[in-house]
């Protein structure tokens, strides 16, 4: 087996030595390489090694980053795709057979049902990678919601520098130009309506509770994109303004 | 070095290095809180875990809270981490502890990590995930002789209906293939349904 520093010195030796590999073995690298002459100690080994590593790291991590967070978009825009040809399908089929009690192709049948299979599994795709890439985000809002958000802010970077009161109507854009336009009231929120927390919340009180979860939210996407660790205290903190807005009204 | 300090009538843990975001600090020193870290909680249950200037494998790194203790302690830690989100802070961290080596890998090929890690006094692992026995199998050989095996088991990762004390065993069995044993020490009230398995090569 070649060890790194047999490669070079830095993160592009390191790169190469992972793309190699070897067997695990417990061998005093940090000796060999001094022994090698590649490095005059072992302290200058180490210094070396946590630079190649750090990098090789780094580069490693944005890469993935950059896939998981492209990979979200994508399946969550092809899950909307999916729904509205099955609503379509559906509304056709509907149609046809009020008319005439039967649909006599078979293969429509087959289709829909192909539709249906695929948008599951796209959803499937959706809820295993969204918390991995954005754990606060998925936890509070659910991965579908969390995917939408992160798409319509077109990356996890976007939305985690955006503030609140745009998190909060997005995905209602066409309402917040109509406003702009002074032909309409400012919208309330935009996709995080989907949010039970929105949803299921008396009209008079919608607003705040709107307010309220994408603030969290907000906050939840920082986490995501500037610490990467789960915490549930996000979630308990949301639970609780929910419960005392809710409790002002009744 | 390591110091106990007093938290709150409790004896805690505590090392001497950059603080990170929202720990507590205390005389100087930084608080390793056994709520907050697993090792830390071993600790403060009595396990032994020599990491003064230990050569360490850390399986498992998360977000890199619990390796910027241990390294803050030892020689040299190798710091594996496979999910993008926390491994992206855990080389942040990595970037304030020189002896820290931050490896975007998956612990169950550790050939890919082979030409990078060298000869370890300490393997510790804290995956949480199914098939945690056999990540610690599979890194054994980086382990010298007489070196030392700290096994973070999570009951529920194996099977969610299964007794927490009947998983501990069956990973203590299998450890045993390449290990020796010396014991399974419960980490609550810290961490419920989670043990840790000492064992050493
Ligand atoms: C409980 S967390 C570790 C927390 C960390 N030890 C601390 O206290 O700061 C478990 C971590 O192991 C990682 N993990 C699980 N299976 C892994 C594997 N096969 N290779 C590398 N990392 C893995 C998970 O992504 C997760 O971040």
């Amino acid at each position: 087996m070649t060890p790194w520093f047999e490669r070079g010195t830095d993160a592009d030796a390191v790169e190469r030595a992972f793309d190699e590999g070897g067997e695990p073995a417990a061998r005093d690298l940090p000796e060999q390489a001094v022994e090698e002459g590649v490095f005059g100690t072992r302290e200058e080994y180490y210094d070396a090694l946590h630079e190649a590593t750090v990098e090789a790291a780094r580069r490693r991590v944005d890469d993935a980053v950059d896939t998981a967070e492209r990979d979200v978009i994508n399946a969550v825009r092809t899950l909307e795709s999916l729904n509205e040809q099955l609503n379509e399908v559906d509304e056709r089929v509907r149609d046809w057979r009020d008319e005439t009690g039967r649909v006599p192709v078979e293969d429509v049948v087959e289709a829909r049902e192909a539709l249906e299979e695929g948008r599951d599994e796209t959803r499937g795709f959706i809820e295993e990678r969204t918390p991995e890439l954005a754990p606060n985000l998925s936890n509070l809002a659910g991965p579908v919601l969390a995917a939408r958000l992160v798409a319509l802010a077109g990356g996890l970077d976007e939305l985690a520098r955006m503030p609140s009161s745009t998190v909060q109507v997005l995905g209602a854009e066409d309402a917040l130009f109509r406003h702009l336009r002074g032909d309409a009231p400012p919208p309330k929120h935009g996709v995080i309506y989907v949010h039970p927390y929105v949803r299921e919340t008396s009209a008079d009180e919608r607003g705040s509770a709107a307010r309220a979860l994408a603030g969290k939210l907000t906050i939840a996407a920082r986490v995501d994109r500037y610490a990467g660790d789960l915490r549930p205290e996000l979630a308990d903190e949301l639970d609780e303004k929910i419960e005392r807005i809710r409790g002002r009204d009744g | 070095m390591m110091r106990w300090v007093e938290v709150d009538g409790e004896r805690y843990p505590a090392t001497q290095g950059e603080q990170l975001r929202d720990e507590r600090v205390v005389d100087g020193a930084r608080v390793w809180h056994p709520r907050r870290s697993k090792a830390a909680a071993a600790l403060v249950k009595d396990v032994e875990m020599p990491l003064e200037d230990a050569r360490v494998l850390y399986l498992g790194g998360g977000a890199g809270t619990t390796p910027s203790y241990v390294a803050d302690l030892a020689r040299a830690v190798y710091a594996v981490e496979f999910a993008p989100s926390p491994a992206k802070r855990m080389v942040e961290v990595a970037e304030t502890r020189d002896r820290l080596f931050p490896i975007f890998a998956d612990a169950r090929d550790p050939s890919e990590y082979a030409p990078v890690v060298e000869e370890v006094d300490i393997l510790y692992q804290d995956v949480a995930t199914r098939g945690q026995a056999e990540v610690a199998v599979k890194n054994a050989p980086f382990l010298r002789d007489g070196g030392r095996a700290y096994v973070v088991v999570k009951a529920r990762s194996e099977d969610v209906t299964a007794e927490p004390a009947e998983k501990y065993e069956e990973v203590a069995d299998r450890l045993g293939d390449v290990f020796d044993v010396d014991r399974t020490v419960d980490l609550s009230p810290f961490y419920d349904d989670h043990a840790v398995v000492v064992a050493r090569r």
